[in-house]
């Protein structure tokens, strides 16, 4: 039993140490302050994916009660450790798809599931199956690829639009560029390459 | 604009079509899935991205750090040795560099009229007084990889020191409505941004006046054909043309990063006249320019106790390496006296009789006491060092608060001499001295204040308050400096009366940064100018520069990891009392940091530099074999030595050059025994004769018993280019 507990702090630690790490790259004055429009950044590169509205959630939450534009590591830490235990304890690991393999876009449904107490949804991994579903799901005639206006719509008009600065950058790395094409499949395999997890 | 409206238009048009293929609901649905994916990877991108700067910084400024604490064990043994101890006369000359350059020995010396430039010579030729013809025709001849004959060299760099002599410390200019004023930032031998500048801003001229803000050599390949074009434009427009002093316009720097090396393999005939040459000329440079009596462009920057009529006032050629403070007298061992000062100087005489030398010659009159003082104060300057480091570095840099007043760096800087005469001798010059180590040294923090800038080694961090003190005692309104380099080219801080201005793309590795440059008019608001050098770059997506640059600066940080192997795993045994070879990541990340100091977020970083894991246990034993650097070809026995040269590479190659006197590229089996010993002595470490010896029998000798210098240090190089040398890609 106490050694659970003490295994259990010992976890507890480690993840602190993992935020407090990322916190300090962009605590530029080292004052254990961020700016606020890095927060996304942070949390994000804590292997979170969370959609802007429910960034802005975590935001509210931890934000000073005058907004200062800036954000304490103090307010940071709690919010982040209950929010990466949670991940690790509650939800399987993306590398075992148990679910069963989901039917098309189901999971991505309950959009708001985040109103409900935890924060496991928001910050899921999101598996390269269910990603290829999406681009799928947007390439109706089943072509294997969008045309690069058929994406800048999707993105730029849709959901959470991209900014124009986004759109290019992800143009940049996904169109084929002597065909103009976005090839999604390789695109994707491409991109979750470079995921070290 | 206008094509973003004829785009959407476009679009507006497919949407109609398009959206009638696919469900609104689920599209949107889809779509936000990919953004969420896609923000979250761009977010993992912006942080690998930023981890690569930190390494690049870290290992740069450690760098520097470790060429500060090299030299003043040098000034250390030049104090406590006695003149005819062996060490010493291997490292004197550094300390007694212008002997030979007195006005009428100099000029016999640099004499270039001897020197004939052959028929088949189909370089670029200069007629003397040089003229914008000239200047232009070596900017293009240069563009084309061809080389300056020395002849026209050492003939350009003599009109140049005549010319810099008369100028005065801070050069005073003005705007006008036609005429901007172009300041760069550091070029560090990157003659592809001098040329894009020029080629994107008009060459220098009475129309378009410019300020060169230090930093010209080093690092990069072709820094002398940037010095011969800023001198020849200098000589040209001397009204128009400003160059700064930078930290690395100075000999002693330019040991360890590459400048003297440059000059040496393109001139190996005359290189060392150049070099010597150079020297001087840099002395010379002026400290700072200040524009429309408001703005102040300087290389490093400001202290709290910077006075800009006192700088005005120093003999500036005195500081010939800004790293020590010059002495007023010194006799060589042939008794003669040389001064660092002109003849045409009054106040270059001798005053003071050299008690300095006297004193420790008393202490060698016993053998057993100097020593004994040699080694107690060698220590406690290391451990002054290493304690101030490490706080440092725990706290990340810039922590402001430390303990240690400025007063202690300087003396660790001067020496750590504790003889009660010597701050006396000192104190005439320890005031210029510290101003001129804080111009060129310097970088701002965030925190109000001003501590000593223990990550470079030199100068001093100084905060807001000290910026507005400064500029108000001088009414002044903007400081522009260089010095660090920023991802941009360029940054603000200080509430804007701070600018950053730097000046060589690509720095740390192809697409690693932008650089810049700015224009001021006579409403002194500042414009900037960004730029990439390499065209592949600009091709670039982000996750190829990312990739690319990270995987740069992970190579250099493998290389640190190597060099430090048996430190780390006797760090990582400590978390394995057991001995089952693994450990945590946890305690593998504090064992990171324990060790290399970087001041890294490990933790960050782990991702990048560990591979598998069993549950989250690293087997480090294997980690280190996988790290997969290639092992050089020799049958050296001796780890530890090995270890020791990754670990100190730099040190190594300065001492030899250093030893290497008739900077023929060439040493004798013998000083390369005596480099060895320098360096063990300098790291308080044993390396044995026998450990030497084997490792002069595992490298090939020249016929005639030498060592080549250049080499040698190849042979033993982790992996293939310096971290901050690196060749560019051919495209």
């Amino acid at each position: 039993m106490s050694e659970d507990k003490e295994s259990a702090e010992a976890i507890v630690s480690e993840v602190h140490k993992k935020i407090r790490a990322a916190f300090d790259v962009f605590d530029h004055e080292l004052n254990k302050t961020v700016d606020v429009r890095e927060i996304g950044t942070i949390i994000r590169s804590l292997g979170c994916f969370p959609n802007e509205g429910e960034l802005h959630d975590v935001i509210a939450e931890i934000e000073e009660e005058e907004p200062t534009g800036y954000i304490r590591f103090e307010k940071f830490l709690p919010t982040m450790t209950k929010v990466l235990m949670e991940r690790n304890v509650g939800v399987p690991s993306p590398c075992t798809p148990s679910t069963g393999s989901p039917s098309p876009l189901s999971p991505l449904s309950p959009t708001h599931r985040v109103d409900l107490p935890g924060y496991h949804r928001v910050f899921r991994p999101i598996p390269e199956d269910l990603l290829l579903q999406a681009f799928e799901v947007l390439d109706k005639q089943k072509k294997g690829h969008l045309e690069l206006e058929e994406l800048t719509k999707y993105m730029t008009q849709e959901g959470e639009p991209f900014t124009q600065e986004e759109m290019e950058e992800m143009l940049s790395a996904a169109m084929d560029p002597d065909k103009n094409l976005i090839f999604y499949k390789d695109f994707v395999s491409m991109m979750t390459l470079d995921d070290p997890r | 604009m206008g094509c973003g409206f004829a785009k959407s238009d476009q679009l507006k048009k497919r949407d109609r079509e398009t959206s009638l293929l696919v469900p609104a609901a689920t599209a949107m649905r889809a779509a936000l899935l990919i953004q969420r994916w896609y923000r979250q990877y761009v977010a993992r991108l912006e942080m690998r991205r930023r981890c690569t700067w930190n390494i690049f910084q870290s290992i740069e400024y450690a760098g520097e750090q470790d060429q500060i604490k090299l030299y003043n064990f040098f000034g250390y043994l030049m104090d406590h040795f006695t003149p005819a101890s062996s060490e010493r006369n291997l490292i004197s000359h550094i300390f007694r560099e212008n002997n030979i350059c007195r006005n009428v020995d100099w000029e016999r010396y640099f004499c270039y009229k001897s020197i004939e430039v052959p028929e088949l010579y189909s370089g670029p030729h200069l007629s003397f007084p040089i003229t914008c013809s000239n200047a232009a025709e070596l900017v293009e001849a240069f563009k084309n990889k061809q080389q300056l004959h020395s002849r026209y060299v050492l003939q350009l760099l003599g009109e140049t020191w005549r010319l810099l002599r008369i100028l005065p410390n801070i050069s005073q200019i003005s705007t006008c409505h036609s005429k901007e004023i172009t300041i760069c930032g550091d070029l560090h031998g990157h003659l592809e941004d001098l040329l894009l500048v020029f080629y994107k801003n008009g060459l220098p001229s009475s129309e378009k006046p410019y300020v060169f803000n230090g930093d010209f050599v080093d690092r990069g390949k072709d820094s002398l054909e940037i010095l011969l074009i800023l001198f020849s434009f200098l000589l040209v427009y001397p009204n128009d043309v400003h160059l700064n002093r930078g930290n690395h316009e100075d000999h002693i720097v330019n040991l360890r990063y590459g400048f003297t090396k440059e000059v040496l393999g393109k001139y190996r005939l005359h290189g060392k006249k150049i070099l010597k040459l150079l020297q001087k000329i840099f002395s010379w440079l002026p400290l700072a320019t200040v524009i429309d009596h408001k703005v102040l462009v300087l290389h490093g920057g400001i202290s709290d106790t910077t006075d800009l009529h006192l700088i005005s006032r120093v003999d500036r050629h005195k500081y010939v390496s800004a790293l020590r403070p010059p002495k007023r007298t010194r006799q060589n061992r042939s008794g003669m006296i040389d001064s660092d000062l002109e003849d045409d100087d009054p106040t270059s005489k001798p005053v003071d009789s050299s008690r300095r030398r006297v004193h420790s010659l008393t202490h060698s009159s016993s053998t057993g006491s100097r020593h004994e003082v040699q080694r107690r104060s060698l220590q406690g300057l290391n451990n002054r060092v290493t304690c101030s480091v490490e706080e440092e570095l725990k706290e990340r840099r810039r922590q402001a608060g430390l303990s240690q007043s400025y007063g202690d760096l300087r003396n660790s800087l001067a020496n750590s001499d504790s003889d009660p005469d010597s701050g006396e001798l000192l104190e005439s010059y320890g005031d210029e001295w510290k101003q001129i180590v804080d111009m060129l040294w310097s970088d701002p923090m965030p925190q109000d204040g001003c501590v000593p800038n223990d990550v470079r080694g030199g100068g001093c961090y100084w905060g807001p308050d000290v910026t507005e003190e400064v500029l108000r005692r001088h009414n002044l309104t903007l400081l522009i400096r260089s010095h660090e380099c920023k991802q941009e080219g360029y940054e603000f801080c200080h509430n804007r009366r701070v600018l950053t201005i730097f000046s060589a793309s690509n720095y740390y590795e192809v697409g690693s940064n932008r650089g810049a440059y700015i224009r001021m008019g006579p409403d002194l608001v500042p414009h900037f100018i960004q730029y990439q050098a390499n065209r592949a770059t600009r091709a670039l997506t982000l996750r190829q520069s990312v990739g690319r640059t990270e995987r740069s600066a992970l190579r250099a940080l493998r290389e640190k990891l190597f060099a430090h192997k048996s430190d780390l795993i006797s760090s990582f045994q400590e978390y394995d009392p057991e001995n089952t070879g693994l450990i945590s990541l946890g305690h593998w990340a504090c064992a990171m940091e324990a060790v290399l100091r970087l001041g890294l977020p490990w933790r960050v970083l782990r991702s990048q530099l560990v591979g598998d894991t069993l549950d989250g246990m690293l087997d480090y034993h294997l980690w280190f074999r996988e790290l997969a650097i290639t092992e050089p070809n020799t049958e050296l026995s001796n780890a530890s030595l090995l270890e020791t040269m990754y670990k100190h590479h730099s040190n190594l190659e300065t001492i030899f050059r250093i030893i290497d006197t008739d900077n023929s590229g060439l040493i004798s089996f013998e000083e390369f025994r005596q480099t060895w010993k320098l360096l063990s002595s300098h790291l308080q470490t044993e390396i044995s004769d026998e450990a030497i010896s084997d490792l002069a029998v595992s490298i090939d000798f020249n016929k005639d018993g030498s060592i080549d210098i250049n080499e040698f240090m190849e042979a033993f190089r982790l992996v293939g280019g310096d971290l901050l040398q690196n060749e560019r890609d051919p495209h």
